[in-house]
């Protein structure tokens, strides 16, 4: 059995985020690049089924070099061998293209993802390759059996959850509840001396169309400062939460 | 042309999130004069989208639709766009519409945006405000493909009434109903008699400040009182005292309802980031310096053992006085 993960690279999560001086970009100064948080349920599934069936665990990034660094981290957890496709993932439609050409002479059973980066919280990329290579897939995925070919998928719903059947080859775009979060690996020293001599191939971009652009960012409007009510005159807040927010 | 809105529903009724896309699509129809157009599958009450601006709801009748199907659904509804030759397509953000859209978005190479919490700024270029960086920021992003798809945050655009003579039309789409076999649903679970973490207007949420699982009876009390849902922070989540289905933050859920009310959370980064999109927060918290009451709009500094049962008596007195 032959596994991928699609691995995002983003801001850690305790990140401030700024932007340059005319607030046409992200500023990355000073931050610090990790695993996107949702890739990590995944990753560590995959681990999971790698040590059960001795499977063969494939990553493939879509970045700039100085991602190479979070990359060797997903070896260092026990992946076998790493992709980087030498371009700015700046446009979801593009960063799937290039998934999408890069899957195409390859042969992989289960191909994991992260429902959504941190960073751009598009929710799309795993599921716009599924549409452009035509893959089964399932979206939001939070538990996993197998069976053979035969996959038992558990997907988020509105309110709880659906149970689907399938058979491999198929997308997984995980999330939390994936695997518990006591389960989630970190790089041993092992692990990070073998991923040294690991192979990380770069790979050159295909020609693909970027179909959206960011033009600006702006912080969110700051919140007017707190009313306080006295923890004695409850009565205060009720009338506030009445008559002035009226959501009760 | 026409502006094209995915209608989910209910039990067959016409939702909150389809009367805010018909409304958002009404607007923007005002400004391109394009036509109002929604799709849906089995509605038993397509006429409620007239009430919103909708002038014509294909509805989608076949048994075969009865769950959801990603790819089935989304060669529909694409079918659906092309014989209304939509240049806009509105969907939601519940998961049915999140995992639905790309699969559109690929098949036609139109620009999907998710997250939009602003008309089009401008239609030329075609202009949006979205959500990013799990709420820590707001981008403007142009979609630069003929098709587009906007993906609309919830509560954040609001329901309008406006009224437009519609009408309602049974659509077959021609769908290779190999999808169903290909992806199989088998069971559906669903907490039933609570109040959903996405549907809820109102939140009371539980931190590590609660001491343990047991003292979640006056949460509880709390969300039944105001008919909320309840939710938690990541600690809470991680050591097992509530379900990980509750824990709300940048990588739990993240939530936009009127009141999220924060009970012993002290408010970090990754919290807020998970509902900062809430209308409105109010913090009950003992430490007057926990960071959350900079991001809330009432506050209470004081025991959570003390004031959420005097918060409960005061609510039950208001409730019964109106």
């Amino acid at each position: 059995m032959k596994i991928l993960l699609m691995l995002s690279v983003v801001p850690d999560t305790t990140s401030k985020i700024n932007f340059t001086a005319d607030n046409t970009k992200f500023d990355t100064t000073g931050i610090q690049w990790v695993i996107n948080p949702h890739d990590e349920f995944s990753l560590t599934k995959a681990m999971q089924i790698k040590e059960k069936t001795g499977a063969e665990l494939h990553v493939v990034h879509v970045g700039p070099k100085i991602n190479e660094s979070v990359i060797r981290k997903t070896l260092a957890i026990g992946a076998d061998r790493a992709y980087r496709i030498d371009a700015e993932p700046t446009d979801s439609f593009y960063t799937a293209f290039q998934l999408a050409a890069f899957l195409k002479d390859k042969d992989y059973d289960l191909i994991f993802a992260g429902r959504e980066s941190i960073d751009y919280n598009g929710n799309m990329v795993p599921g716009l390759v599924a549409g452009l290579t035509g893959m089964r897939f399932v979206n939001a995925v939070i538990g996993l059996d197998l069976d053979g070919e035969k996959a038992t998928v558990s997907r988020e719903i509105e309110g709880g959850k659906e149970v689907l059947e399938t058979t491999l080859p198929v997308i997984l775009a995980g999330q939390k509840g994936l695997v518990k979060e006591e389960e989630l690996r970190i790089p041993n020293m092992r692990g990070i001396m073998m991923a040294r001599k690991k192979p990380l191939e770069v790979i050159a971009p295909v020609e693909a169309e970027t179909l959206t652009e960011y033009v600006k960012f702006e912080k969110p409007p700051q919140k007017s400062a707190v009313k306080l009510v006295d923890k004695d005159h409850l009565e205060e807040l009720i009338d506030l939460l009445h008559n002035e927010a009226k959501v009760i | 042309m026409s502006i094209l809105i995915f209608a989910e529903n209910n039990n067959g009724k016409v939702n909150k999130t389809a009367k805010e896309l018909a409304s958002y699509a009404a607007e923007l129809a005002n400004r391109t004069g394009d036509q109002t157009v929604a799709v849906g599958f089995n509605l038993e009450d397509p006429e409620t989208l007239y009430q919103y601006g909708i002038r014509k709801v294909l509805n989608i009748t076949d048994e075969t639709y009865k769950t959801f199907n990603a790819k089935a659904y989304a060669e529909a509804v694409a079918e659906a766009a092309e014989k209304e030759n939509a240049s806009v397509l509105l969907v939601g953000s519940s998961n049915d519409a999140a995992y639905m859209a790309p699969l559109i978005a690929a098949a036609q190479k139109a620009a999907y945006v998710t997250q939009v919490i602003s008309e089009p700024l401008q239609t030329d270029p075609f202009t949006v405000k979205r959500k990013a960086f799990s709420n820590k920021a707001i981008a403007e992003v142009v979609l630069k493909s003929e098709k587009k798809i906007l993906g609309i945050a919830k509560n954040s655009y609001g329901i309008k009434e406006n009224p437009v003579e519609g009408q309602t039309e049974v659509f077959t789409p021609q769908v290779d109903k190999n999808a169903y076999e290909e992806i199989k649903s088998v069971k559906v679970e669903k907490a039933t008699g609570k109040v959903s973490l996405s549907d809820a207007e109102i939140i009371v949420s539980g931190g590590r400040g609660l001491k343990g699982p047991e003292n979640w009876g006056m949460i509880e009390e709390l969300a039944d009182l105001l008919g909320a849902a309840t939710a938690c922070s990541k600690p809470v989540a991680d050591m097992g005292w509530r379900p990980h289905t509750e824990h709300v933050g940048q990588t739990g859920k993240q939530v936009a309802p009127n009141l999220y009310i924060a009970i012993g959370i002290s408010g970090a980064i990754q919290h807020l980031a998970g509902v900062n999109s809430s209308k409105n927060i109010l913090v009950i918290n003992i430490d007057p310096e926990a960071p959350f009451f900079k991001a809330a709009d009432y506050g209470v500094v004081g025991d959570a053992f003390e004031v959420v049962p005097k918060l409960i008596e005061k609510i039950k007195e208001f409730k019964a006085q109106h």
